[in-house]
């Protein structure tokens, strides 16, 4: 039976690509959580939970 | 809770329930002389009960269209209820269980009372029954409070609930009778992983649709953790259990996947479950409850969602550690155990995340039962995941694997973090939602603190003791080169360990069953308090000394 790929490309696929998309993704994801300009909304989110009136917005 | 449905949806609901009753006696016919005929008459007789509770409110009043102006709490009032009888039913099999363990001829020659088939019972009464309510519940509290909206329609809530518990009774109800698909935390066979699969989809484009409905630009952290949960356990779950039926009138099925793939297989979907439904989904309670029961913002919101994506990220590749020393390429094996010592440093954001937002607020957790519970499961996340990261290196896993050390991570984990986050999130809850000022009794609240810890310790120095005791009676050989002791030396040596975690558990158990007590007290404190004035009392939290 052919496959399309074998055991030994997949292996080297996940090992080379495997790590650079997931220093990539770190990066992303540490870039848009310190990302200055998000502070603010950041802030508010954190404030929001308190000043509910407990009704939804209409 | 039907009079609040409109007329057109307790008509759907009826369908709904008829559709079930009708495919319940379906199953029982067909499935006659196999195992699932008996589930066939349970889905009908549940589908009987549903639809009778739904014709019973059938003609009561139709709700005012004001309801719109208010959130829909029903449902959470409900999940909160269901997921308390569910953490009795469970512990209490745990500590039977327990008990088993210690005195193993307990069993009164009946097959549903052999450790095989209760253990399962225990692991989904808790895991799926008590956690997996409680973190239903609360997700609709947190997703329409945090976005600001109702929920989209009043009927999927209720799918989601129903349909769920459903689930759950035929997984226990099955491995009472033998039915199990011999995967961990995955047992239930095809038909019941059909259902939930439906439950679940549901769930996700309910949630979904709420947050499309928000009035605020950002959505709140917690979110973002009960969005994991729910995705990835769908996704996992369905991985995990592609199988065949052997055929549509037969419970059992066999997996698509065999050998090493199959292990893997399992133990990617096992992990995460641990990752996703034990993690993610508290963590999602922890960052709204905890903030807002100590009356101060998240410490540090960036970290949190640095936090998040450590979490998701990383999970995802930790389940190889499962299966060290095993025919899984060395490779896997330490793709596993790095992944899981990397796993540290999210985890312990987390943790500190939620210590560093009580600094300055301890008066308040001395004072406060209700927040201790949430500031001692902090301790413990951060206190198991450590443990985790260090039992999945893998010279240490040669010492801990099959040894009770794993059973007291688990119990560090589920008693410490999972049910002590719900318990504090249930006590700051149920005065919201029945709208009174406090818990019916203060001091039933701190009598269940302190069997909880009292519980959780004992449980787990016990096996901690008894695992490392264990591991090392297993690793010790003679002069002559052969092992030191035989395997029942080492149980004669574990039993009075397991004497004291059965009486911790008991200690534990107990908690939930004041609880229960203790919230149905407040319902009727807040049923003879209607309209008094207090029920239109403004949300505060509590302040230091009350
Ligand atoms: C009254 C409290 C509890 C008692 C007495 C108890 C007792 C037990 C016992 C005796 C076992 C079997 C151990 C073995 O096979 O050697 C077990 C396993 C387990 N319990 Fe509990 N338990 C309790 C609470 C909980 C809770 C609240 C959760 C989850 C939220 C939980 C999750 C589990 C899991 C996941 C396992 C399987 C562990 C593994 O396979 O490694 N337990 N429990
Ligand atoms: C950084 C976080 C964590 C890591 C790296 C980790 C790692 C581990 C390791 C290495 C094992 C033993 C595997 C074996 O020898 O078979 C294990 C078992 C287990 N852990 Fe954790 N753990 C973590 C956090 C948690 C938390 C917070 C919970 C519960 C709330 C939990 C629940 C469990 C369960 C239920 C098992 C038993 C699985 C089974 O064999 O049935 N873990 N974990």
């Amino acid at each position: 039976m052919s496959m399309p790929f074998d055991h030994e490309t997949l292996v080297a696929f996940s090992k080379s690509f495997g790590l650079f998309y997931l220093i990539a993704m770190s990066v992303i994801a540490v870039v848009y959580a310190l990302w200055p300009a998000n502070q603010a909304q950041f802030d508010r989110a954190a404030e929001q939970i308190f000043d509910d009136g407990d009704t939804p917005c209409q | 809770m039907i009079s609040g449905l409109t007329l057109g949806e307790r008509q759907t609901a009826v369908c709904l329930s008829l559709a079930l009753l009708v495919l319940g006696v379906i199953f029982a016919g067909a499935g006659q002389g196999d195992p699932l005929g008996v589930h066939g008459f349970i889905i009908a007789a549940y589908a009987v009960v549903v639809m009778g509770a739904v014709i019973t409110g059938y003609y009561a009043p139709a709700p005012g269209a004001d309801r719109l102006t208010q959130y829909y709490d029903d449902p959470t009032k409900f999940g909160i209820i269901v997921a308390m009888l569910w953490a009795i039913f469970g512990m209490f099999v745990g500590d039977w269980v327990a008990w088993l363990l210690a005195y193993p001829d307990m069993t009164f020659d009946a097959a549903w009372a052999s450790f095989g088939r209760l253990r399962p019972v225990h692991t989904t009464g808790v895991i799926f029954g008590f956690g997996g309510n409680a973190l239903i519940a609360t997700s609709y509290h947190v997703v329409q409070r945090t976005s600001r909206a109702r929920l989209p329609d009043q009927l999927s809530p209720w799918v989601v609930l129903i349909g769920y518990n459903l689930f759950c009774l035929l997984a226990v109800s099955g491995y009472l009778i033998g039915i199990t698909q011999s995967k961990e935390y995955a047992e239930p066979e095809w038909y019941a992983d059909i259902l939930l699969v439906i439950v679940w989809v549901t769930y996700f484009l309910l949630y979904i649709r709420t947050l499309a409905r928000r009035q605020e630009p950002h959505i709140y952290v917690a979110n973002w953790y009960y969005m994991a949960f729910i995705l990835v356990v769908a996704v996992l779950h369905i991985v995990n259990n592609l199988a065949v039926p052997v055929s549509l009138t037969e419970a059992k099925s066999y997996s698509l996947f065999a050998g090493v793939q199959d292990a893997m297989t399992q133990w990617w979907y096992g992990h995460n479950a641990v990752a996703f439904f034990l993690t993610a989904g508290f963590l999602g309670m922890m960052y709204y409850y905890l903030p807002k029961r100590a009356g101060r913002p998240i410490y540090s919101y960036r970290m949190s969602i640095v936090g998040f994506w450590g979490i998701t990220f990383f999970y995802m590749w930790a389940g190889s550690h499962h299966l060290h020393y095993t025919a899984l390429p060395l490779w896997v094996q330490n793709l596993g155990m790095t992944f899981s010592v990397m796993l540290l440093v999210p985890s312990w954001i987390a943790a500190g995340n939620a210590l560093m937002t009580l600094n300055g607020a301890w008066t308040r957790v001395r004072d406060d039962a209700t927040l201790r519970f949430m500031a001692m499961a902090a301790v413990f996340y951060g206190l198991s995941t450590f443990e985790g990261s260090f039992m999945a290196i893998r010279p240490v896993n040669s010492l801990s694997h099959y040894t009770d050390w794993t059973i007291g991570h688990v119990h560090a984990g589920t008693l410490g973090w999972v049910s002590m986050i719900v318990f504090g999130t249930f006590y700051s809850l149920v005065p919201w939602m029945w709208k009174v000022e406090r818990m019916y009794s203060r001091k039933l609240v701190e009598w269940h603190f302190w069997l909880a810890m009292a519980g959780t310790l004992i449980y787990v120095f016990a096996m901690w003791n008894s695992g490392i005791i264990q591991g090392l009676m297993w690793r010790t050989y003679n002069d002559g080169g052969t092992l030191a002791y035989s395997f029942v030396d080492s149980l004669v040596a574990m039993h009075p360990y397991y004497i004291a975690r059965a009486v911790g558990g008991f200690l534990f158990f107990l908690g939930p069953v004041i609880g229960l007590y203790n919230i149905l007290m407040t319902i009727r404190l807040s049923r003879e308090t209607a309209g008094t004035g207090i029920a239109e009392m403004p949300v505060v939290a509590l302040k230091a000394g009350e």
